[in-house]
C-alpha cells in the first residue's frame, strides 16, 4: 500500500476516490488525522496499524457507545485486536459518509449492532443494542420487564419470518422504513 | 458466517446445518436487488471468519454459485465497485479484475464504460465544489456535533428560510426594482401614474438641523414612516406606470402582481417539495412512523455526536423516550379499559377545559383589536417620543404577550385533560400554532375595519398606508423581542438579579417548538408584508441570519438542549407542516387586498385601477387574439370542472391502486411466515434422517455426521445435498 509518512500519491488518491464514497479533501484530511495516531516506528512501515485504543481515543468516536464494535467491524487484522490500517479507516469514513448508499449502511449497521457475529440480531444482541443506547450504569438500565417488551415490540416490527431473530434482509428492510438513519448513521471529520 | 443466515438453529440446538448454505435462496442472497457482476463470492469473510469453522467452506465456490454468477455477469449492470460491503483490498481486486475483464470487451464497450466513469467523476467534483459553497457548513457541522440531529433540523430550517428569502428578494429585485432602477441610464422613458403630484402623507419641512432630524429619523425608522416612506421600501414609491425601453414597453403593475403570485407559489412548492424528500417512504404501510421502535433503537444513536456531555444527555432522553413509549403502550391499555362513568367524567372535564382555551383566545384577539384601535387613533396626536412609541407598537406588544403567556396556560391545563403523552404534546403544540396564526389575522381584520371605517370620509390615504407601516412594526418588534427573550441575555438576567422569578426564566431549555413557532410567526409577516412592502425578504434574510448566529452563540455557551428526545424526522415534517400553514394563512389576505380593497388613489403602482387584480385581465386584452381565447379558455368555468373531475378521478384511481397493493403487501408477508415455517420443518426432517442414516450405517460416520467439520471438497461428495435430487442422497451415505 505504501503510504510515505507525509503525503499521498496521485494516482492512490484516485484510486480511493473511485473506491470509496469520499471526496478528495475528506482522504487528505483522513490521511492527516490517520499518521497523526501513528507512533513515530510505525510510520516507516509501509502498513503501519494504529492500535485500537487509539482509534478509540479520536475525537469523534470517544463518545460513541459503539466505538468498540465499529473498530472489530471494519478491522482486517489477523489478530482480531480491532486495529485499523489507513484502507480500513478509509472504508470506515466511506461507510459512514453522507453519500454512501442506504445498502451500505445497513450492511454495516448490522454488522456493528451484531455483537455476538453469529449473522442474525436475536434477543441477546437486542438488549445488548439497548443498553448501549441508555447507558451502562444501573440506574440508567430499563427494567426487564420493559426491556422484555422493547424487545418484543422490536421482533413484532422487524421478524418477518417470525423466526425470533432478525436477520440482515429483514434489517434492511425495516431499514429503508426508517426515516432517521440515514442522517444519524453519519461520521464526518 | 456473515450476514445473510435466513434460519435460526432450530429448537433441538443442533448447530446449523451446512445445507442451509447450499439453498438458491441463501445463495441468491449473495447478489442482492442488483446484483454485482464481481469475478468472486468471496467476501470480507475470509479473512473475518466468526465462531465456528463450520462456517469456513461456505464461501467456497459451489457449483450453484459458480453458475449463477456467469449467468449473472452476461445479464447485469455492473454496480460501482464502492457500493460493495468489502474491504478495501478486495475492492482493489474486484476492480482490478473488471479493468480485465473490460480488456476482453469490444472497444465500444470500453469507451463506454470510460465515459461513463469520467461523467460520474465530474458530477462529483461538481456536487463537492457546491457543497462547499453550502452556507454555515462548518457552524451546522459543530452544533451536529454538539448536540445530535434533533437541534440540527432547527438550524437546517432556518438555513432554508433564509435560502428561500434570498430568492424571493431576488424576485423581486429583478423584476421591480431594477427596471426603475435601470431606466433613466437605458435611456428609457417612465410614464408616471396621473395623480403624481400629490403627497401621500403631509410631512412638516424637514428644514431642521442636526439632533433633532437624527432623532426624526430614528422616530422614522422604528415606526416605518417617514422618510421611510420616500424609498424603494414602500410600495407608493412604485408609482411607474410603464417603462419604455427601446425595444419593448415594461409593464410595471404587471410585473408586480405577477411577481407576488410568482413567490407566493414558489414558497408552496419548495415547502413540499422538501416535506416529500423525507415523507416518500412512508406511505406504503398504516403504522405510524415516527413513533416506530424500529425507528428509535436501530437509527436512535446519532453517530455524529463529538461531545461527551451531548452523549449524556442523548443517552438519557433516548431512555426517557423509551420509558415514555412503553408507558404510552401501557396506558393505552388502561384507557381502553376505561368504565363508562370514568369516560363521562373525563369528557365532561376536557369539554370545560376546551371552553376555557376558547375564552383564552377570544380574550387575546378582543385585546389586540382593542390594541390596535387604540393605537391607530392615538398617532394621530403625538404626545412625546416614548408615549408615541409605546402607542405605535401596542398592537406587537400585545401579540407577542399573548404568544408568550398562552403557551404557559395550555401546557398547564392539557395535564388534567387526561391524554397519553405524546398527543399531549402534538395538541398543545397545535393550540400555540393556532394561537400564533391567528394573531395575525385579527390583528388584519382589525386594521380593515378601521379602513372600510376611513373610506367614507376623512383619509385620503389606503389600506396600503396604514398596512405596511403596521407590518414594519410586527418585524421589528419580532426581531427586538426575539432578541432579548433569547438565552444570551436571560444568562446576563440570572447572573445579575437574584429574586426568584429572574433565575427560573433564564434556566429555560432551549425549546425548539417554541423556537420555531417564532420562525413561522416572522415568515408569515414577511409573506404578507411583501406585497406592500417589497424589500421586507431582504430585511427577514439579515433578521434570520442576525438570529442564527445569536441562537448558536446561545446554545454554545449555555449547553442545555432540551431534555425532552426531538426526533430529526418528525422535527422535519412539523416544521415545515407549520409553515405550510403560515403559507396558507399569509395567502389570504393577500388575495383579498388583490382582488377586492381599492388602491389607494395616491400611491402605488396600481394608482389606473380599481383594484390591483384589474391590471391582469387588461394586459390578457392586449395579447395578440390566439393566446387570448387560449387563455380565456382555460379560466373559464367549464374547463375548471372538467379538471376538477378528472382530477378527483386519477386521485381515486390511485387510492384503489394504494389499497390494492397493500392488500398483497399483507399476503406476501403471511405466505413469507408460512414458508419459512415449512422450510425449518424440512430441515428438521431431514436433520433426522441424516441422524438415522448415521446411526443405521455407523461405519461411514466418519463421513456424515460431523457436518460442522467439513471442508468444501469434502462436502461436495458427503451427505445430503440438496442439488442432487433425494433418492441420491439417500443412498449416498
Amino acid at each position: 500500500m505504501g503510504t510515505t509518512a507525509s503525503q499521498l500519491g496521485k494516482d492512490l488518491l484516485s484510486e480511493y476516490q473511485e473506491l470509496t464514497f469520499l471526496t478528495k479533501q475528506e482522504i487528505l484530511l483522513a490521511h492527516k488525522r490517520f499518521s497523526e495516531c501513528l507512533s513515530k516506528e510505525d510510520k516507516n512501515l509501509p502498513t503501519p496499524r494504529v492500535p485500537m485504543e487509539k482509534v478509540l481515543s479520536l475525537p469523534e468516536l470517544k463518545s460513541n457507545p459503539f466505538r468498540k464494535r465499529i473498530c472489530h467491524v471494519f478491522s482486517t487484522s489477523d489478530m482480531k485486536d480491532g486495529s485499523l490500517t489507513f484502507e480500513d479507516f478509509l472504508d470506515l469514513l466511506s461507510a459512514f459518509s453522507d453519500s454512501a448508499t442506504l445498502e451500505i449502511k445497513s450492511h454495516y449497521a448490522f454488522r456493528i449492532f451484531d455483537f455476538d457475529d453469529d449473522g442474525t440480531l436475536d434477543s441477546g444482541d437486542l438488549e445488548k443494542l439497548v443498553n448501549c443506547l441508555t447507558g451502562e450504569t444501573d440506574d440508567t438500565r430499563l427494567t426487564p420487564e420493559e426491556m422484555r417488551q422493547l424487545i418484543s415490540n422490536i421482533l413484532e416490527e422487524s421478524d418477518i419470518d417470525k423466526d425470533g431473530t432478525v436477520n440482515l434482509s429483514e434489517f434492511q428492510h425495516v431499514i429503508s422504513r426508517s426515516p432517521d438513519f440515514v442522517s444519524s448513521f453519519k461520521i464526518v471529520l | 458466517m456473515e450476514s445473510d443466515s435466513v434460519f435460526y438453529t432450530d429448537r433441538l440446538g443442533a448447530p446449523r446445518n451446512p445445507l442451509l448454505d447450499q439453498l438458491p435462496s441463501y445463495q441468491s442472497l449473495l447478489y442482492r436487488r442488483k446484483p454485482s457482476a464481481s469475478g468472486s463470492t468471496k467476501r470480507r469473510g475470509s479473512s473475518r471468519t466468526r465462531v465456528g469453522s463450520s462456517n469456513s467452506g461456505k464461501w467456497g465456490q459451489t457449483t450453484v454459485a459458480r453458475q449463477h454468477e456467469e449467468k449473472l455477469r452476461t445479464q447485469t449492470i455492473q454496480r460501482p465497485v464502492r457500493e460493495l460491503p468489502k474491504s478495501m483490498a478486495e475492492k482493489r481486486r474486484d476492480k482490478d479484475q473488471r479493468l480485465e475483464q473490460a480488456k476482453d470487451l469490444s472497444s465500444w464497450r470500453q469507451w463506454r464504460q470510460s465515459t461513463r466513469r469520467t461523467l460520474r467523476r465530474l458530477k462529483e467534483d461538481g456536487f463537492e465544489m457546491l457543497s462547499n459553497l453550502e452556507l454555515w457548513r462548518g457552524d451546522i457541522h459543530v452544533i451536529e456535533g454538539m448536540f445530535g440531529t434533533g437541534i440540527l433540523s432547527y438550524f437546517s430550517f432556518l438555513r432554508f428560510l433564509v435560502l428561500l428569502n434570498i430568492v424571493m428578494f431576488l424576485l423581486m429585485f429583478g423584476f421591480v426594482m431594477l427596471p426603475i432602477i435601470t431606466a433613466p441610464h437605458a435611456s428609457g422613458n417612465t410614464t408616471f401614474n396621473h395623480v403624481d403630484g400629490s403627497e401621500c402623507r403631509n410631512y412638516p419641512s424637514t428644514s431642521r438641523h442636526g439632533l433633532v432630524v437624527f432623532h426624526q429619523h430614528i422616530t422614522d425608522l422604528l415606526s416605518g414612516t417617514g422618510f421611510l416612506e420616500q424609498t424603494y421600501l414602500f410600495y407608493g414609491y412604485y408609482k411607474v406606470e410603464a417603462i419604455h425601453f427601446p425595444k419593448f414597453t415594461y409593464n410595471l403593475p404587471l410585473a408586480y402582481l405577477l411577481v407576488t403570485i410568482a413567490y407566493l407559489f414558489l414558497s408552496l412548492i419548495w415547502i413540499v417539495k422538501r416535506s416529500a424528500t423525507g415523507f416518500k417512504r412512508n406511505l406504503v404501510q398504516d403504522e405510524d412512523r415516527f413513533q416506530s421502535f424500529c425507528n428509535k433503537i436501530f437509527a436512535g444513536w446519532d453517530f455524529c455526536i463529538v461531545n461527551e456531555n451531548a452523549a449524556r444527555l442523548k443517552r438519557s432522553s433516548l431512555l426517557y423516550e423509551l420509558k415514555t413509549d412503553l408507558e404510552e403502550e401501557r396506558i393505552k391499555q388502561k384507557i381502553a379499559d376505561r368504565t363508562r362513568k370514568e369516560k363521562c367524567r373525563i369528557y365532561v372535564i376536557r369539554l370545560i377545559l376546551n371552553l376555557f382555551v376558547i375564552t383564552v383566545l377570544a380574550a387575546c384577539f378582543y385585546s389586540i383589536y382593542i390594541a390596535t384601535n387604540f393605537s391607530q387613533k392615538a398617532q394621530m396626536t403625538k404626545v412625546n417620543f416614548i408615549l408615541d412609541l409605546i402607542y405605535e407598537y401596542l398592537p406587537s406588544i400585545v401579540i407577542t404577550l399573548a404568544n408568550f403567556i398562552t403557551p404557559l396556560i395550555f401546557s398547564l391545563i392539557i395535564q388534567y385533560e387526561d391524554y397519553s403523552p405524546a398527543f399531549e404534546i402534538r395538541f398543545t403544540l397545535m393550540r400555540c400554532v393556532f394561537m400564533r396564526l391567528t394573531s395575525i389575522c385579527v390583528l388584519l381584520v382589525s386594521l380593515w375595519g378601521q379602513i372600510t371605517s376611513c373610506q367614507e370620509g376623512d383619509c385620503v390615504c389606503g389600506y396600503n398606508h396604514v398596512l405596511y407601516p403596521e407590518i414594519y412594526k410586527l418585524m421589528i418588534f419580532d426581531f427586538i423581542s426575539l432578541f432579548s427573550l433569547s438565552l444570551w441575555t436571560r444568562k446576563l438576567i440570572v447572573n445579575y438579579c437574584d429574586c426568584g422569578l429572574a433565575k427560573w426564566w433564564g434556566q429555560q431549555e432551549f425549546a425548539i417548538p417554541q423556537n420555531v413557532l417564532d420562525i413561522v410567526y416572522g415568515q408569515t409577516i414577511c409573506w404578507i408584508g411583501t406585497f406592500y412592502c417589497p424589500l421586507l425578504p431582504a430585511i427577514c434574510t439579515i433578521k434570520y441570519f442576525i438570529i442564527f448566529y445569536i441562537k448558536k452563540v446561545t446554545l454554545v455557551n449555555n449547553c442545555r438542549p432540551t431534555t425532552r428526545p426531538f426526533r430529526a424526522s418528525s422535527s422535519n415534517f412539523f416544521f415545515l407542516a407549520v409553515l405550510l400553514i403560515g403559507l396558507a394563512l399569509a395567502c389570504v389576505p393577500v388575495t383579498i387586498s388583490i382582488a377586492q380593497i381599492s388602491c389607494s388613489q395616491a400611491c402605488g403602482p396600481f394608482v389606473n385601477y380599481t383594484t390591483s387584480w384589474e391590471v391582469l385581465p387588461r394586459a390578457v386584452s392586449q395579447l395578440p387574439a390566439g393566446v387570448r381565447t387560449f387563455l380565456l379558455a382555460i379560466s373559464s368555468e367549464a374547463f375548471a370542472v372538467s379538471f376538477f373531475v378528472i382530477t378527483c378521478l386519477a386521485m381515486f384511481y390511485v387510492i384503489a391502486l394504494a389499497g390494492a397493493h397493500k392488500r398483497v403487501i399483507n399476503q406476501l408477508r403471511e405466505q413469507l411466515v408460512m414458508d419459512g415455517r415449512d422450510k425449518r420443518f424440512l430441515i428438521q426432517k431431514l436433520c433426522q434422517a441424516q441422524r438415522t442414516c448415521a446411526v443405521r450405517f455407523p461405519g461411514s460416520g466418519s463421513q456424515s455426521h460431523s457436518s460442522d467439520r467439513v471442508s468444501p471438497s469434502y462436502r461436495s461428495n458427503s451427505g445430503v445435498f440438496l442439488v442432487h435430487p433425494p433418492p441420491d442422497s439417500a443412498t449416498h451415505v
